[in-house]
């Protein structure tokens, strides 16, 4: 589904990711962490269709197309989610409005009518269940004086109801208190599906011991350094990232 | 500058050349402005004595003003005396002949604003006879409102059916002497509309210029005066959300609204004049004197304003509070786009006990466009426990724009209280991203924004101005981003 080769990345002629690569299929949930700087959010961002950042070299192909040629609309249209980490405040717009306005856009790339008011606001409701919102979310304006745990809640309804092929998940842990990770993580695992890839971008394992990933890499100095199951995440718990990172830079002076 | 002058001089000489050429010379005062241009315009009228002397008074005042500079607008000079100051009013041949002949960016337009295709023409000043019924339309609602005691007719109309109310009230409330452009006005003035609500009548429908016809093309100085008299309720709405075509480059009309004890009177305009084009060439100047007098106790007079047409935007719809316990709104969104220009705010003068205003006003530049919101609070010594909240918000699209605030507080009681808020923020690529990243396309995700942003203001509105002023917000954006 995704494929990422070779990519570098700069801002503002600082080179971020130098040489990542990155293959996803349909079905599987992919975590990648790192520590703090390594370039883990750029790449979500790379992907979205951000601007400000420089692809210098490499190619990302999405369901076998260029990706980076697309508008950051035209990705969201093609099935490409971003869960922000910091999702933005849009004053006097009304949750439901955004999310109505975005439904519809996607369902007119695809060729089909728009979803009239009962509809949708059946199948919002629906989802909102599912996380454990309450209606009255959805007239406020748009993550304006959301607590942080709502912020990130409504994160996930907007995934649940937009349902993409290639969630990208932007530190969706940070700032969640035990209960709140829970209802998140069960949002996002009653998405997993075979037709459905993930990538969670995280600092902590403990996500993961609630989003159980098929794969975990390792983001350091701009490139996955390591790669392997479940089971790394909770060796770099223990044994942190310092590691990790050193023998990257061996690599990288080697290579 | 040079060839604003240029497109200035151009259409003079168009309206010229139309009145020269097709109308009967008894129809056009040739250009230029004197007190036998005045007395022929009165007599063409065919006005009482009064209105005349007011007129010349206003127009030897004037003589002593000079034109005032203080605001932030800029503008090539006016020539005063190379206007036409009265031309019958347009016959039905000047006009297009069919909606194929109009502008086709204008006709793109309407078509986004869903117009119907008859009041296309209509608002285009096509010239089709009988495009909709709009006599039989008009005589409907004037029977009706005729029935409850109700006065709605154009200020012609009134100055021949009414003249008491209207040597009464004319000048009552912005005086002859106001300022530069209310003096021009006040001597030239061609027509206008006229409302009188008799006492303790709500008036059932809201008041449009739209549905009076005759009241397109009465030209650049128009007046208007509204009278609600005791416990009367008056809802009025000024223009149209669709773009008028317009020769006229100086608009300078005036406003008078005056709320006897208990009666309130909303005012809500859109307007949406021509704003020139990309470049800054053409456009209207739209410099307009607005104010009500709240003159009885327990009286309410509210303007809400949707600013996003004309090349300069100068005006300060305000309100004396009089009464005991009377009560001022303005809510107003001002949007200036490519080389617009606005210059708009309020006064509010507290002088009853009691007495309250509210000012919400939210500015929106984009590309090169300037937007100052300038507003006065003045409470006098009489106005014990006079309370203000102010709030000034600016949206800034691009980084061409501009926006000021000037705000004016003069407090000469103790008692009183006034609050004033501020801020300044921009259209953040954070926003834009966040929802083109949910397949939104900029241009919607700037529309909504701004909607977003204007919100408070728009549910000032009645109902089907609300949607179109948000349609409208959007079309006068578009171009905004890049």
């Amino acid at each position: 589904m995704l494929e990422i080769r070779n990519l570098h990345v700069s801002i503002n002629d600082k080179p971020i990711l130098r040489g990542l690569d990155l293959t996803v299929r349909a079905g599987e949930v992919h975590a990648i962490m790192g520590p703090n700087g390594s370039g883990k959010s750029t790449l979500a961002h790379v992907l979205a269709g951000r601007e400000g950042y420089t692809v210098t070299a490499g190619e990302v192909r999405y369901l076998g197309r260029n990706l980076l040629e697309l508008s950051p609309e035209l990705r969201a249209r093609e099935g490409i989610f971003l869960a922000f980490q910091y999702p933005v405040e849009i004053p006097g717009v009304a949750n439901i409005y955004l999310l109505k306005a975005a439904v519809n856009a996607l369902r007119l790339h695809r060729g089909e009518p728009e979803l009239d008011a009962v509809d949708f606001l059946a199948l919002v409701k629906d989802k909102l269940r599912l996380m454990g919102m309450d209606t009255g979310l959805l007239y406020r304006s748009v993550n304006e004086g959301f607590s942080g745990g709502e912020k990130k809640r409504n994160e996930i309804l907007q995934m649940a109801v937009l349902e993409p092929r290639l969630a990208l998940l932007d530190e969706t842990d940070s700032g969640l208190d035990i209960d709140a990770l829970k209802i998140v993580a069960g949002g996002v695992n009653a998405m997993r599906s075979p037709e459905r890839a993930m990538v969670l971008v995280t600092h902590y394992q403990r996500l993961l011991n609630y989003i159980v990933p098929d794969q975990v890499h390792v983001l350091a100095q701009g490139r996955i350094a390591l790669s392997g199951g479940r089971e790394l995440a909770l060796e770099l718990e223990n044994r942190g990232y310092g590691w990790v990172e050193a023998a990257a830079g061996q690599a990288g002076g080697g290579a | 500058m040079a060839s604003s002058t240029v497109k200035l001089d151009e259409l003079i000489s168009q309206e010229y050349r139309h009145g020269f050429f097709t109308s009967v010379e008894t129809d056009t005062v040739p250009r230029g402005l004197s007190e036998e241009v005045i007395r022929l315009i009165s007599a063409k009228k065919g006005e009482p004595d009064f209105l005349l002397e007011w007129r010349l008074r206003a127009y030897r005042h004037w003589l002593t003003m000079a034109e005032p500079h203080w605001s932030t607008v800029h503008h090539p000079p006016i020539d005063y005396q190379d206007i036409a100051y009265y031309s019958a009013p347009k016959s039905r041949q000047d006009g297009p002949k069919s909606l194929d002949e109009i502008d086709p960016e204008l006709r793109r337009t309407y078509e986004k604003l869903g117009v119907p295709l008859e009041e296309r023409a209509l608002l285009a000043g096509v010239a089709v006879d009988a495009v909709f019924d709009s006599v039989s339309v008009a005589t409907t609602f004037k029977d009706k409102l005729a029935g409850l005691g109700i006065i709605f007719c154009s200020f012609s109309e009134a100055v021949r059916e009414h003249p008491e109310l209207v040597q009464q009230y004319l000048g009552s409330v912005v005086p002859y002497t106001d300022n530069f452009f209310a003096s021009l006005n006040s001597a030239v003035f061609s027509d206008g509309s006229f409302c009188y609500i008799p006492p303790g009548v709500r008036c059932p429908m809201e008041l449009s210029t739209y549905f009076r016809i005759n009241a397109r093309n009465t030209g650049q100085f128009e007046r208007t005066l509204i009278i609600a008299d005791k416990g009367a309720y008056v809802s009025y709405l000024e223009g149209c959300t669709a773009p008028m075509r317009d020769e006229n480059q100086l608009h300078a009309a005036v406003v008078e609204l005056i709320a006897l004890e208990d009666a309130q009177i909303k005012y809500a305009t859109v307007q949406n004049w021509y704003p020139g084009d990309k470049e800054g060439h053409g456009g209207i100047y739209n410099f307009v004197t607005k104010r009500g007098d709240c003159r009885g106790d327990n009286s309410k007079i509210s303007w809400t304003q949707v600013e996003t047409g004309s090349a300069i935007t100068w005006k300060y719809p305000s309100v004396i509070l009089q009464g005991d316990n009377a009560v001022g709104e303005f809510y107003s969104v001002a949007l200036t786009n490519h080389y617009q220009q606005a210059d708009t705010g309020t006064k509010m003068i507290h002088l009853g006990k009691n007495t309250r205003s509210t000012i919400l006003s939210k500015g929106i530049s984009a590309g090169h466009g300037s937007n100052a919101y300038r507003g006065l609070v003045k409470v006098a010594k009489s106005a014990v426990g006079a309370r203000n909240y102010t709030q000034c918000d600016s949206l800034l699209l691009g980084d061409r724009c501009a926006a000021h605030t000037f705000p004016y507080i003069e407090v000469k009681n103790p008692t009183a209280r006034v609050e004033h808020e501020a801020s300044t923020s921009r259209i953040g690529e954070d926003q834009l991203f966040y929802c083109q990243s949910r397949g939104i396309a900029p241009e919607d995700a700037v529309s909504m924004i701004v909607s977003g942003f204007c919100k408070e203001v728009f549910k000032e509105l009645p109902m089907e101005f609300a949607v179109e002023a948000q349609k409208l917000l959007g079309v006068s954006l578009e171009g905004s981003i890049g």
